[in-house]
């Protein structure tokens, strides 16, 4: 019965040609470093995971945040598994994308035909800081409140428009209840949704194009 | 092990494996995380000390008390306070009516009337008799009762209070 069952989405999905385009692409020459995009699109969707677990107990709110999180910590079963997940893996996937962003640099991956790639990637990355920069106010401390003060301090520090970007970026001119609300709107929808966005055009890329191969001595 | 495994295949197969592995330890704890709430929270229950009996010496008199009571919700605590009166009906230590002091028609407090021995009810006049019982107004039962109560060694007086 299963096979039958996959046979007949099979037939109308092509599980097998998507299989074969996504999981079994032909590596040009086997190379560790050509796995950092896979370790972030997988950083990323643990990310993704484990934040969507993390909003069933979190409350973005200048009188609960704290205690929020003090509760998934010392009180939910497994609550600190998952937050350190998220708080390592955050970490770790600034990491991996930026050591992606220096192989394909080394490697010089980023010219014809792969331009739009590395444009593609260079928004994936500063989105990615983005979310670093909005999940560090979250918890509401003293570090996150400090740090964000000081962050929007630097990004009013711009010419001209200084003053109106950290306005926008604080919700006013101080950090208040609103700075919370709205970086936790753009830490959970808007980013996300433009990393969605970006990963599945850069994947597409990827796929489109192959993988360049590893640059030899006359390159 | 078949022995025509191919290494292509082992890979696969690890692949799998070890992907379900990961998935498995963090999936399963993930579970607990969601269902955590509602597992345990049993309804909470303590004897509530109300005061010596000995300072409740009169027949008849309603004697006033009210307690508090913490609810942890997550991060999030809430009191609620609760009040009512202590009847003796005769001279022996357990011969009380412990009355609570919510209204049974919209949870209103009561108050005495000693004048017209009547526990009356701010809110829509209805009133009780000293041991509870509707005499007037709206109410659908007589108020509650505390039924379980104690008398500690020290003689102070203690009822059972069962949340919810």
């Amino acid at each position: 019965m299963w096979k039958n069952i996959f046979d007949w989405l099979n037939e109308r999905l092509g599980l097998n040609d998507l299989q074969k385009s996504l999981l079994e692409r032909p590596e040009p020459k086997g190379n560790w470093w050509n796995t950092l995009g896979s370790a972030s699109l997988f950083l990323f969707i643990l990310q993704g995971l484990t934040g969507i677990f993390l909003t069933v107990y979190y409350t973005p709110s200048p009188d609960h945040a704290y205690d929020s999180v003090n509760y998934i910590m010392n009180d939910v079963a497994f609550g600190w598994l998952i937050r350190g997940i998220h708080h390592w893996g955050a970490t770790l996937m600034v990491i991996v994308v930026f050591v992606h962003m220096l192989r394909v640099f080394v490697t010089a991956s980023y010219k014809y035909p792969r331009e739009l790639t590395w444009l593609i990637g260079v928004g994936l990355l500063i989105a990615t800081l983005g979310m670093g920069f909005t999940g560090y106010l979250l918890p509401w401390n003293q570090r996150a409140f400090w740090a964000t003060t000081v962050g929007t301090q630097i990004a009013g520090t711009v010419p001209f428009v200084g003053e109106f970007i950290l306005k926008a970026l604080r919700g006013g001119p101080d950090l208040s209840a609103l700075t919370l609300q709205r970086f936790f709107a753009g830490h959970i929808w808007m980013l996300p949704a433009v990393l969605v966005g970006l990963i599945g055009v850069h994947l597409f890329l990827i796929i489109r194009h192959g993988e360049s191969h590893w640059p030899k001595k006359e390159d | 092990m078949p022995e025509s495994l191919s290494r292509r295949d082992f890979m696969k197969v690890s692949v799998y494996f070890v992907g379900g592995i990961v998935g498995a330890t963090v999936g399963l704890p993930a579970v607990g995380y969601l269902i955590d709430p509602a597992l345990g929270g049993v309804a909470k229950e303590a004897w509530i000390p109300l005061g010596k009996l000995a300072d409740m010496p009169e027949v008849g008199k309603p004697y006033p008390f009210s307690f508090t009571r913490v609810q942890v919700n997550g991060w999030e605590r809430t009191a609620t306070s609760h009040g009512g009166f202590v009847i003796r009906k005769s001279d022996a230590p357990d011969d009380l009516v412990i009355l609570n002091s919510r209204c049974t028609h919209l949870a209103c407090t009561v108050n005495w009337k000693e004048e017209e021995r009547v526990f009356l009810c701010p809110c829509h006049d209805a009133s009780f008799d000293a041991e509870g019982a509707v005499l007037d107004g709206p109410p659908p039962r007589p108020l509650d009762r505390y039924a379980e109560f104690r008398v500690t060694e020290d003689g102070i007086l203690e009822i059972f209070y069962k949340e919810g």
